[in-house]
């Protein structure tokens, strides 16, 4: 995982090593002031010598100025390196994603591939600043004043070396029993938060049912739990500060103890003494500090997990070694196609289907909700590899295409359709960037979306937020499949793309894709009969196989459920 | 997550509302009066023993090792005494902190829970116009990023301040008392150190607003684009993706790089400001000892030395958490905000109850679930009336708006009988969904009357009047839990025999004995494991297993296909059997067997009538059935 991710380091290698170069000069400089220090009270102030005073002076002075500058370089290349590698990450985990396939966007959820890319990221640049800066700082100052402090007087510095034990085994043991708690705690937050999202979405319900009292008892229920499990936590977490003051207090008492006595004896000076002082601070205190810094680290792997996933997944569609990159016409067939979405389902979502769309047809496919009429088209553009069999366009694999080229050639309408933030023509422009005004104003009039576009004040110009609210759901129906019509495309698939458009407009569309496009072969997927009837070819999908296939009125005579359906729409109908 | 972890910058000075803030934070302190005031107390034992430490140093050197360099055959019993005596004290210090930070952990934790709690309870109580009116990540944030700061400044900040102030005073006192001359020194290193702290800070500042300008705008890119992340593939915009995308995330990383820049380097600013002061503070106490100035000993220095560490310390501890209070209390402000949100009214004192025949044939109430309801209306000689709960609604010259002055609803009169199927259609936005918003008094209506079985619905308990209402939205929210529980939510005290009923009756009980664990399949709070034809069968089971003489089905088979829809209809029309029932659908075929049909213009009843009738008039219902109208 590690290996993982500083691949995306990159470019800010250098910075990167830079900042703890910097943090460990930092700490240098300071580990070296209390040693001078004891000079100067030694010789300077307990001499009464003021000569000496200013010299040794000046160079502490020199020495905190310099550990000033080295600190805000380290500072500076610490914060250059983590939101370097922060920014490279993010790009490195957007490009992956744009080559997911469907499949892999589905195995993860948008919701939890958008998280990914931001809180995580977010996260995971606050842990390398940590550990490129602090997480450097601490042993480092701990090795070095350890270090000063027995060069200052070994036996003194004895009292460290069972201090620093007694800290770090009591941190550790804090730390170790703690941390389970606060994951669990975190855990609680999120069903804290479900409860809350639930009752926001759901508050109609909620009150319709009159349900409060119960919903109220499962937030507490739950806040009760939050409430013991993190006072647990915290009060774990508490002993922190009373041992840490233990084991500096305790450091004091010792060095006043036995340096007064080696004072005596001649081994040390009054400085000295001092100095040892300022060493148990310096030591203790980067022994917290790198409790601390270890805990928020080690936080920050769950984050680095879920990124590593996303840079891990392989892309489940790979291009063809060698492609073709001519799609001939708009023909299509299947040949004994099985489909299933993962390789565990033990039902095929298709089963067996075979079928063959002469290139200028129009088919119409219906079916009940789960009779996989989405997943029968969405094979043709490849957007999913099938399980068995083949499937063909303009006589090739499709496996075999290139696949822009290919997803060039078949137009797509998904059936849960977005449209972005930025103007109408913008939107509509997606299916092919350098159209021209008269191109799009051409589609728009195909798709019946020219007569509303041109009442908006704005026109083409009209600026549709982000998802497409501003605009109601039938002209969002409208304005993708103008969108996908301006890709020129040899096969259209309309996947429920004008449920919510009347029907007088509905069948407007399909007259002008008969008149105006009539070499693209236009697959139809819908729920009302009067979409399909004119069809070349209506194909029944039940329970991933194809029931029944014929024209409207062969249908009529051959297919019950196709009688059924039209009776029940048609129901004292007159259209 | 919608409305997760986004944050709005700010930076801003404290006011008067913070301190109204502050005031309403410390009536939650109220309950935990003794307990906090233990705490006070320990904090001060803490500080004194840490500033006697300081002070000890000078004891160490002057009264002890000094006289005892002196004398020939020096004595450590004196020594062993004065340390002893030290440890002493040292040892209550230590007991005090650890007294008092596992008290503030149960005042925090307890607090935040209160507050945690209230907020939730008045949430539940609020009118539904409040979460129309309010996007839903707004509220959201309330629980997790505003509870959160608000955590860390409770459970974090405030003991830090008292801590900080305390152990500065007693400080002072100390320094004051050791060297007048070094104090003042010492205080102008302070201003200078405070004087950085802010100009780094506000620089900081600056960056940190920009960032989070920029933050927002790639997290925005990168929502959008990842959840229409399918019609990027399909239309190959990939490579258009990366362009845009590395725009933003360029400018995210230069900005960021500047905001962390300089929150980075205040921290070794300000530590080596403070190792400055520390080297200038025994130069001068040198030279001020050797010039006889202020009697200072070799001891006192020394002391005056560890003081001046404690005394900033503090002080820039301080100064860092400033910015997160003012965080904190803007978060406070949008809690409180949400508390003092005035919760739905209630005068109603008619109450619905279970009721019966007795055997003189009059109704009388039931104690258990008898599927007959009644309205039990207070009288004025104080015995009460029942009425037979019919189905029986009155709309008369009924007008209303969301907002005053802007009336959706005009005159509208109709009057549904017990047993009848009612239909609203017209467009979005004709006020179709707003009539059932006034049946059940999600809104109240501004003028006219709307009667329930002849009882005016505002004397009505608003709690019965909804549960004598059954209601299917489009919008299917279902709770995480098992499939029985959710059809449960109906009826809590529903036997699983009732269960199973509903669900047969609504047809769901097919599908669900399919899922993988059956009734105890295990929906979560988003139900993606189920199609929504299929949520939307749990939602009619659930309200069919509530068994109310109303229904208000609002476009509830719309996200059905036509062909499980025939299936559902079946259920619905049993469920509908002798009730009487709104509908409000956008597939004419849905309504076209009801009793009534209510054709909505921009809030005017245009046409009623059944759907021959309307059919042969030839005016709108004639035209959107036959497809010359747009329902969206």
């Amino acid at each position: 995982m590690i290996n993982r991710l500083s691949k995306s380091i990159r470019q800010y290698r250098k910075v990167s090593l830079l900042a703890p170069f910097f943090v460990t000069l930092e700490v240098i400089m300071e580990v070296l002031v209390p040693t001078i220090m004891a000079y100067l009270i030694d010789n300077g102030i307990n001499k009464g010598d003021m000569n000496a005073i200013g010299r040794i002076g000046f160079i502490l002075i020199i020495a905190c100025i310099l550990s000033l500058i080295f600190g805000v370089l380290s500072g500076k290349y610490a914060a250059e390196a983590s939101t370097g590698f922060a920014a490279n990450l993010r790009k490195d985990m957007f490009y992956r994603v744009q080559d997911f396939s469907f499949a892999n966007i589905d195995k993860f959820s948008s919701s939890s591939i958008v998280t990914r890319l931001t809180t995580d990221i977010t996260n995971l640049q606050n842990a390398y600043q940590m550990i490129v800066r602090v997480a450097v700082r601490c042993p480092v100052m701990l090795v070095f004043a350890l270090i000063m402090a027995f060069n200052v007087n070994h036996k003194l510095a004895l009292v460290f070396l069972s201090a620093i034990p007694i800290l770090g085994v009591g941190i550790f043991f804090i730390m170790k029993n703690a941390h389970p708690v606060f994951e669990k705690v975190f855990k609680m937050y999120d069903s804290l938060n479900l409860v809350v999202q639930e009752n926001l979405r759901g508050m109609r319900v909620v009150k319709s049912f009159v349900r409060e009292d119960f919903e109220e008892k499962k937030f507490k229920n739950v806040s009760k739990d939050i409430y013991d499990n993190s006072t647990k936590a915290e009060k774990l977490l508490m002993f922190n500060m009373p041992l840490m003051q233990f084991a500096m207090y305790g450091c004091i008492l010792l060095i006043s103890w036995f340096g007064a006595k080696l004072i005596l004896t001649d081994s040390m000076t009054t400085g000295e003494l001092m100095s040892m002082f300022s060493y148990a601070t310096q030591i203790l205190m980067s022994l917290m500090m790198f409790s601390m810094v270890f805990v928020m680290v080690t936080m920050s792997r769950a984050s680095a997990e879920r990124i590593s996933e996303i840079l891990d997944e392989e892309s489940t569609l790979k291009n063809n070694s060698h492609p073709v990159f001519d799609v001939r016409d708009g023909s299509v067939d299947f040949e004994n196609v099985f489909f299933s979405y993962s390789d565990t389902d033990s039902a095929p979502v298709l089963n067996n289907i075979s079928l063959s769309i002469k290139s200028g047809d129009t088919i119409g496919i219906i079916g009940g909700t789960g009779s996989s009429k989405s997943s029968l088209v969405q094979l043709i553009p490849r957007l999913f590899d099938v399980t068995g069999g083949t499937v063909r366009v303009g006589g090739v694999d499709v496996r075999d295409y290139d696949i822009e080229t290919l997803r060039d050639a078949v137009s797509m309408v998904l059936q849960k359709n977005e449209l972005f933030s930025g103007t109408i023509k913008d939107n509509i422009r997606w299916g092919d960037e350098n159209a021209s005004d008269k191109d799009i104003e051409r589609v728009c009039k195909l798709a019946q979306a020219h007569e509303f576009i041109k009442d908006f004040p704005d026109g083409y110009d009209t600026y549709i937020e982000q998802g497409g609210s501003n605009v109601s759901g039938g002209q969002k129906q409208r304005l993708c499949i103008a969108r996908a019509l301006l890709k020129k495309p040899k096969i259209l698939i309309l996947d429920d793309s004008t449920s919510a458009v009347d029907t007088k407009t509905d069948s407007l569309i399909r007259r002008a894709f008969a008149e105006e496009i009539p070499d693209t072969t236009k697959i139809i997927i819908a729920q009302r009969i009067s979409s399909v009837q004119d069809s070349d070819k209506i194909i029944i999908l039940e329970n991933g196989h194809i029931d029944s296939m014929g024209t409207h009125s062969e249908l009529m005579e051959t297919s019950d459920i196709y009688r059924e359906l039209y009776y029940s729409q048609m129901k004292g109908g007159e259209e | 997550m919608p409305g997760g972890r986004k944050f709005t910058p700010r930076t801003r000075k404290l006011s008067k509302r913070d301190a109204d803030t502050v005031k309403r934070l410390m009536t939650y302190f109220a309950k935990y009066k003794f307990r906090f005031t233990l705490v006070l107390a320990c904090i001060v034992i803490s500080a004194v023993a840490s500033v006697a430490g300081s002070l000890f140093i000078k004891v160490l050197i002057d009264q002890y090792i000094s006289p005892m360099l002196l004398s020939p055959e020096p004595s450590f019993a004196p020594l062993m005494g004065a340390i002893a005596r030290m440890a002493a004290l040292y040892a209550l210090g230590v007991l005090s902190t650890f007294a008092y930070s596992r008290l503030m952990v149960s005042i925090a934790q307890g607090i935040l829970k209160t507050i945690r709690d209230d907020m939730f309870t008045h949430m539940q109580s609020l009118p539904v116009k409040y979460f129309d009116t309010h996007t839903f990540g707004d509220v959201m944030s309330r629980y997790t990023n505003d509870t959160d700061t608000l955590r860390q400044m409770i459970s974090m900040a405030i003991p830090q301040m008292f801590s900080a102030v305390i152990t500065v005073a007693a400080v002072f006192t100390a320094m004051v008392t050791t060297s007048i001359y070094l104090t003042a020194f010492v205080l102008v290193m302070l201003i200078i150190m405070l004087r950085t702290t802010k100009f780094i800070g506000s620089k900081s500042g600056q960056y940190f607003i920009k960032q989070q300008v920029a933050l927002g705008k790639i997290n925005g890119y990168i929502e959008e684009m990842i959840n229409g992340q399918k019609v990027v593939k399909v239309f190959c915009h990939e490579d258009k993706a990366k362009e845009e995308f590395d725009a933003l995330n360029d400018n995210m990383r230069d900005v960021s790089s500047k905001a962390n820049k300089f929150a980075n380097i205040l921290m070794p600013v300000m530590s080596n400001i403070g190792n400055l002061q520390y080297v200038i503070i025994a130069m001068a106490g040198g030279a001020l000892a050797i010039g006889g100035v202020g009697s200072l000993t070799l001891g006192a220095i020394a002391s005056f030395l560890q003081l001046s560490r404690s005394f900033t310390m503090p002080i820039s501890q301080i100064s860092n958490q400033f910015n997160s209070i003012v965080m904190a209390l803007a978060g406070a402000e949008r809690i409180f905000n949400l508390m003092d949100e005035q919760p739905e009214t209630d005068n109603g004192h008619v109450t619905l109850t279970n009721a019966q025949y007795n055997s003189k044939n009059e109704i009388v109430p039931s104690d258990s679930y008898t599927g007959m309801w009644a309205w039990k209306c207070p009288d004025t000689d104080g015995g009460f009336r029942y009425v037979k709960v019919e189905g029986d609604v009155r709309f008369d010259d009924v007008d209303f708006g969301y907002e005053e002055n802007k009336t959706i609803l005009h005159d509208i009169t109709l009057f549904a009988k017990p047993g009848q199927k009612v239909a609203f259609v017209g467009a979005t936005g004709a006020g179709k969904t707003t009539i059932t918003n006034l049946i059940n008094r999600f809104y109240d209506i501004a003028d006219g009357k709307i009667q329930y079985d002849g009882i005016n619905i505002n004397i009505i308990k608003k709690d019965d009047l909804r549960r004598s209402l059954g209601i299917v939205l489009q919008d299917t929210s279902l709770f995480t839990g098992t499939v029985m529980e959710n059809i449960r939510y109906g009826r809590l005290d529903a036997t699983d025999e009732d269960v199973y009923a509903a669900a047969k009756l609504t047809n769901a009980d097919g599908f669900i004995r399919m899922l993988p664990e059956g009734y105890n399949t295990v929906i979560s709070g988003s139900g993606s494991e189920l199609s929504q034809g299929q949520k939307q069968l749990i939602t009619i089971a659930r309200a069919a297993v509530a068994n109310p003489p109303v229904m208000i089905l609002d476009e509830a088979t719309s996200s059905i296909d036509t062909r499980t829809e025939s299936i559902v209809q079946k259920g619905m029309d049993a469920l509908m059997h002798g009730r009487t029932v709104f509908v409000i659908a956008h597939r004419l075929s849905t309504v076209q067997n009801s009793d009534v049909i209510m054709v909505l213009d921009h809030g005017h009843i245009i046409e009623r009538g059944n759907h021959e009738q309307l059919i042969a008039e030839k005016g709108v219902y004639y035209r959107l059935y036959t497809g010359a109208f747009e329902m969206e």
